[in-house]
């Protein structure tokens, strides 16, 4: 399936496949867009994908590079980290806790390079900015990408620069700058940071800023993790997914990479009914299609949640579109709730989650409580990234037990404790 | 009173590769107004038929978007910049 051209999305006008993101003619998003699929073999298709490795670059097919990176042997090695393949885990118990009556998978992508689905986008785009000579990569990011790009600029021996908000978490900064990067703080909030990226990239002609001059073909980083769910189904699609809304880019791909197995014969079922979490205190998208508005008005983000802080969502209409036309929704989950949402998520099924998860698994309750699960379903839930990167969001929720090193103190201390 | 109108690079090449203009007026919509008498072309980039921004674009004063300001009716003081970005960009 080769990339075509830049389609976009507004007005159809298509673009060579170069460094660009916006139609000159409407400022409207370009997307890749791929030749036709008819008479694709879907069986020889299906075969060469599980012949693939145990990366992204199992659906090179699906992804828009000139030459594929190699995917064995001595070049493998300028591939940079190898993202994706992360496991699907049967999640009953947590079923069980939120009192949902049919079959939980959570997709964990904290088992990526840096512990975040960003390591599926990045690999896509400094892939393809390699293959167009660029030499520095660089992004605007809320901290997961940050730690994304700095990682894989250093596997691949390019010089990068990070722009993140200056007040974000200090795990988030400390697991960038330790790669060598260029790191730096913007006086502002994430909405600034994109600004001020956007205004650069246009000045700085030899830098591939992953989500700005290189976002089409970063965004199509994210089908693979919809491919991933697919093929560790099974070769079906799930009832319903539950993803994390910020800019709304990833939740809109998920669903594209559905619908692009399903047009081609790989998989059987239907594109997912698709709910989208956002944090109350950072929640234009929810806002709107609460609302029954197709525009998201922008907000200041105030929230623990600060890998979602997107006051100003580029992909928000089309996010509000698909959890329309889907019969999904997007809802809103306050920061008490998002720490609840953590502890739950680790209580339930051992995975310790970031801000951004406790979002999508709060949301995940509330549907539950709500009763907008169909009982005998078949739900996935999308975790995006890991829990050691926002400590504080835990600290104060648990308590432990001190005690001297002798069987009476134990005793005393822990095993009368734990009896009352 | 002159405001400088700072451009994105994809509307550069329409004007002959500036990256910015001068224009005059007291709101954004005045300003907006003076470049388009000025440069007509950049007016279909921007706008759309009923003369409100179209919705990829970013329009801001003194580093903040005119949606958190008065919109259109923002005011720009003299020698101030007004900056127009594409907005779909990020996350």
């Amino acid at each position: 399936m080769a990339a075509e051209s830049l389609k976009c999305r507004e007005c159809s006008a298509t673009y060579p496949l170069d460094a660009r993101y916006v139609c000159e003619r409407c400022f409207g998003p370009l997307e890749v867009a791929y030749a036709s699929l008819d008479g694709t073999d879907a069986e020889s298709l299906r075969r060469r994908i599980q012949a693939g490795p145990q990366s992204i670059w199992r659906y090179a097919d699906f992804l828009p590079l000139a030459t594929p990176p190699a995917q064995f042997g001595r070049d493998s090695a300028r591939l940079g980290l190898p993202a994706g393949c992360t496991p699907l885990i049967r999640a009953d118990r947590l079923a069980e806790r939120i009192g949902f009556d049919g079959e939980l998978w959570v997709k964990n992508d904290a088992a990526n390079p840096t512990h975040s689905f960003k390591d599926r986008v990045v690999s896509v785009a400094s892939a393809r900015a390699a293959e167009l000579g660029f030499e520095v990569l660089a992004c605007a990011s809320t901290g997961n990408l940050a730690n994304a790009v700095a990682a894989q600029a250093a596997a691949l021996g390019l010089e990068s620069y990070v722009f993140i908000p200056h007040d974000l978490e200090e795990q988030k900064i400390l697991g960038t700058g330790v790669y060598g990067t260029n790191l730096v703080k913007v006086r502002g909030n994430y909405d600034d940071v994109n600004r001020l990226c956007v205004e650069l990239s246009g000045e700085k002609e030899g830098w591939a800023f992953v989500n700005v001059n290189m976002r089409p073909y970063y965004a199509e980083g994210s089908k693979t993790i919809s491919f991933e769910i697919a093929e560790e189904l099974g070769w079906e699609t799930p009832d319903r997914i539950v993803a994390p809304i910020a800019s709304g880019s990833l939740f809109t791909k998920i669903a594209k990479g559905f619908q692009e197995w399903l047009d081609c014969g790989l998989i059987t079922g239907s594109v997912p009914i698709m709910n989208g979490a956002q944090a109350a205190g950072c929640s234009p998208v929810a806002t709107a299609f609460a609302a029954g508005s197709d525009v998201c008005r922008p907000v200041k983000p105030d929230t623990i949640a600060k890998s979602l802080a997107i006051g100003n969502p580029a992909d928000g209409p089309y996010a509000l579109d698909l959890a329309r036309t889907t019969a999904g929704g997007i809802d809103a989950v306050t920061d008490d709730e998002i720490r609840h949402g953590i502890k739950l998520l680790a209580e339930t099924t051992g995975v310790f989650t970031e801000t951004a998860g406790g979002v999508t698994t709060a949301t995940l309750a509330k549907l539950a409580e709500r009763g907008d699960l169909v009982s005998g379903e078949r739900v996935v839930l999308v975790i995006t990234g890991e829990g050691l990167k926002t400590l504080d969001a835990v600290r104060g929720t648990f308590e432990s037990y001190e005690v001297d090193p002798n069987y009476a103190s134990f005793e005393q201390h822990v095993t009368q404790a734990v009896e009352v | 009173m002159a405001v400088t109108v700072k451009l994105p690079t994809q509307l550069r090449a329409t004007i002959g590769g500036a990256s910015s203009v001068e224009a005059t007026g007291a709101t954004v919509a005045e300003v907006l107004d003076g470049v388009y008498a000025e440069h007509p072309e950049l007016r279909d980039r921007i706008a759309d038929e009923s003369g409100e921004l179209r919705r990829f674009v970013n329009v801001y004063v003194g580093g903040e978007d005119i949606r958190f300001l008065e919109g259109l009716a923002t005011p720009v003081a003299d020698n101030g910049e007004l900056q127009i970005l594409p907005a779909v960009a990020g996350g």
